[in-house]
């Protein structure tokens, strides 16, 4: 009687909690797989170190702190105020660019967006993505195009390392223009394609940290959470049919 | 030492009883002698989960406003600094959002219940009512809280709303200024919105709350049977002139509700810690991005919840007939004790057609949900969206006569038991 009742309930639960992640899963727009692992904390470290080098000259990370990313990607005061802060801002300030934005605008066409919460907004599928998507092209400002992004002002950081890419274009379409087919390294980096993979896999890792701190304790707390609330409810469920025992 | 401890105990207890007298029979009169019918299903917790879920608001909410800064220049920071630099603020922060989504899934599953077995029939018609007035001012909580983040889905998603308001001829145009305090949504809608999501709301919702606690317990709760288990014989254990198909509502409903909070509370903290953000439904990327007046967003949709009716909206051409029909599609849910002309409460009772009018009512919900949360591009799916819209409101506005055509089956004296 009450076994059929309660594989009822969950069974309720578990069609709820599908249909809606069914719903949550929805629209895969050709993206690349990021593959991001945030508890890998030596991808964390090698990320940390590609962006400090390559993107906060340019993009802030405004609402982390260099304190809050030491202490929680395992880093000292030391390794972190010498090696990974170069704007002279104290240990418990936030990550901010130094450029003007004047300055910026004038360079770029626009100022660099802050890129603290860029995974939440936009996954870190995207992020991986984009910054694999990047191709010449002389038409732009700054001699580069993206295929994600089209006509974005930002030029590729990484390009030493993945080599110059070039577009292969295919049958221009009724209006003309020529879509993107595919990219093509026609100068080699210093890395090789699979090695530059694991480089913007940790720089988005990095961000996919910086977007959510609390994520790197989150689930571990959650596991000991749910395991304590199946307790109580195993308890709950006994008190109860103790209870309706002796109504028919 | 017992006895002293006996004696201080029933002491302080009689000199308490001795000066609220009326403590008592409050306590008896909506706890342990309240009769309850014995036959609930897994259908009546949803309401006892929705008051849980009221309190997890409350609380957090009030943990969540001694951090947040309600002003245009600091909310969205003020978040982040929640998120990060306030010692579990991240948790407190992430059960308000999903308490949010939580509150109207139970709500809704509630409403429903109210539909499915006739919950709203005489003599139950306030009970009805002003649940369906706690629906709507927690449709407008909610709408002003999703504004606090200040992301580009608060101030757009305000400033659409807002903008409803303006297709009200002659008024229209002061009416949305003055909500807002200016021209668009700013500082100072912000700052009022904070104070009425805080303060004045929450206020009307435990009022409302209360009365619609108050008013079942005069006429007594229905049943899956939708049998008056008062009409029916008298006495019980617990006493000769109580329904003999009712239990005291305390301990039997008490410890029985309680195991079903335990396992909804694993739902919400599997949530909570395992997929806070929903997929972009409990808490939407888009709002992940500071508002920007001079940044349209791409695609500006209001939270799942409303897309039912936002869909509404956007299928129908006219702006100010969109305005009606959205605000007619709630409006219309406070006549249903009245449209509804059945002899029969329980859809246990009712004829086939009822049953299947009823499920395509839950279904072009859903669709219209659906639609409401989509970009509204495509012409299909707005022709589909104006044959759901239609149904939802001929489904009410046609109920008086198949609630009569509809065959009825018996109803026995007594309650059934399934379980």
């Amino acid at each position: 009687m009450n076994k059929t009742f309660l594989a009822r309930v969950a069974a309720l639960a578990c069609g709820m909690l599908l249909s809606f992640s069914a719903l949550a899963a929805g629209g895969g727009s050709g993206l690349l797989q990021a593959g991001t692992d945030i508890s890998d904390r030596a991808s964390l470290q090698r990320g940390a170190k590609l962006y400090m080098n390559y993107c906060a000259g340019c993009h802030s990370l405004k609402y982390l702190r260099y304190s809050r990313m030491a202490e929680d990607l395992g880093l000292t005061e030391e390794e972190v105020m010498t090696h990974l802060n170069f704007t002279g801002a104290g240990f418990g300030d936030h990550i901010v660019s130094t450029m003007p934005a004047d300055k910026a605008s004038e360079w770029f066409g626009q100022v660099p967006p802050d890129l603290t919460l860029i995974t939440r907004v936009r996954g870190s599928d995207w992020v991986y993505t984009y910054l694999k998507s990047f191709y010449l092209d002389e038409t732009r400002p700054l001699g580069w195009n993206n295929t994600l992004f089209p006509n974005a002002s930002m030029p590729n950081p990484l390009w030493k390392q993945q080599g110059l890419q070039h577009a292969v274009f295919g049958e221009p379409d009724e209006s003309g223009e020529a879509p993107v087919e595919r990219l093509e390294i026609s100068t080699p980096g210093t890395q090789s394609p699979a090695e530059f993979d694991q480089t913007v896999r940790d720089l988005t890792t990095f961000l996919e940290y910086a977007g959510e701190p609390a994520a790197l304790k989150r689930q571990g707390i959650g596991v000991w959470v749910v395991l304590f609330l199946s307790f109580l409810t195993l308890l709950a469920w006994l008190l109860k049919n103790e209870y309706w025992r002796d109504v028919h | 030492m017992s006895n002293v401890i006996v004696r201080s105990v029933n002491g302080v207890w009689d000199w308490f009883t001795e000066r609220a007298p009326a403590f008592m029979p409050f306590y008896r009169k909506h706890m342990s002698e309240y009769y309850a019918p014995k036959n609930f299903n897994i259908w009546y917790i949803f309401g006892v989960l929705s008051l849980v879920v009221l309190v997890n608001q409350l609380v957090t909410g009030i943990f969540l406003t001694m951090h947040f800064k309600p002003s245009a220049e600091e909310a969205f920071a003020s978040i982040e600094y929640i998120m990060r630099d306030v010692e579990w603020g991240w948790l407190i922060r992430y059960m308000h959002s999903t308490g949010a989504s939580l509150f109207f899934i139970v709500v809704y599953i509630h409403m429903f219940r109210g539909l499915m077995y006739g919950s709203y029939q005489k003599p139950r018609e306030l009970v009805w009512i002003v649940g369906m007035l706690i629906y709507l001012v927690l449709m407008a909580e909610a709408f002003l809280g999703y504004v606090l983040p200040w992301g580009q889905m608060s101030f757009w998603g305000a400033k659409v709303i807002i903008s409803l308001f303006g297709a009200i001829p002659v008024i229209g145009n002061g009416l949305t200024e003055w909500i807002m305090g200016d021209y668009l949504p700013s500082d100072a809608t912000l700052n009022r919105f904070f104070a009425l999501h805080v303060i004045a709301l929450p206020l009307v919702l435990l009022l409302l709350v209360a009365l619609h606690i108050f008013a079942l317990h005069e006429v007594g709760s229905n049943n899956p049977d939708g049998v008056e288990i008062k009409k029916g014989p008298k006495g019980n254990r617990w006493s000769p002139n109580a329904p003999a198909d009712g239990i005291p509502f305390h301990p039997y409903y008490t410890v029985k509700d309680g195991f079903y909070v335990c396992f909804f509370l694993i739902i919400g903290a599997f949530i909570v810690f395992f997929a806070p953000a929903f997929g972009g439904w409990f808490l939407e990327h888009d709002n992940f991005t500071e508002a920007n007046r001079l940044v349209t967003p791409e695609h500006i949709k209001p939270v799942w919840y409303y897309t039912p009716y936002y869909a509404m909206l956007r299928v129908v051409p006219h702006k100010l007939s969109g305005v009606l029909v959205m605000f007619g599609a709630i409006a219309i849910l406070f006549a249903v004790p009245w449209l509804d002309r059945a002899k029969v409460k329980s859809y246990r009772y009712r004829g086939l057609l009822s049953k299947v009018l009823l499920g395509l009512f839950a279904i072009s919900f859903i669709w219209l949900g659906k639609i409401g949360a989509g970009p509204g591009t495509d012409p299909t799916e707005t022709i589909i969206g104006r044959f759901l819209t239609a149904y939802y409101f001929l489904f009410f506005l046609t109920m008086p006569l198949w609630t009569v055509w509809d065959k009825t089956k018996p109803v026995p004296d007594r309650v059934t038991m399934h379980e």
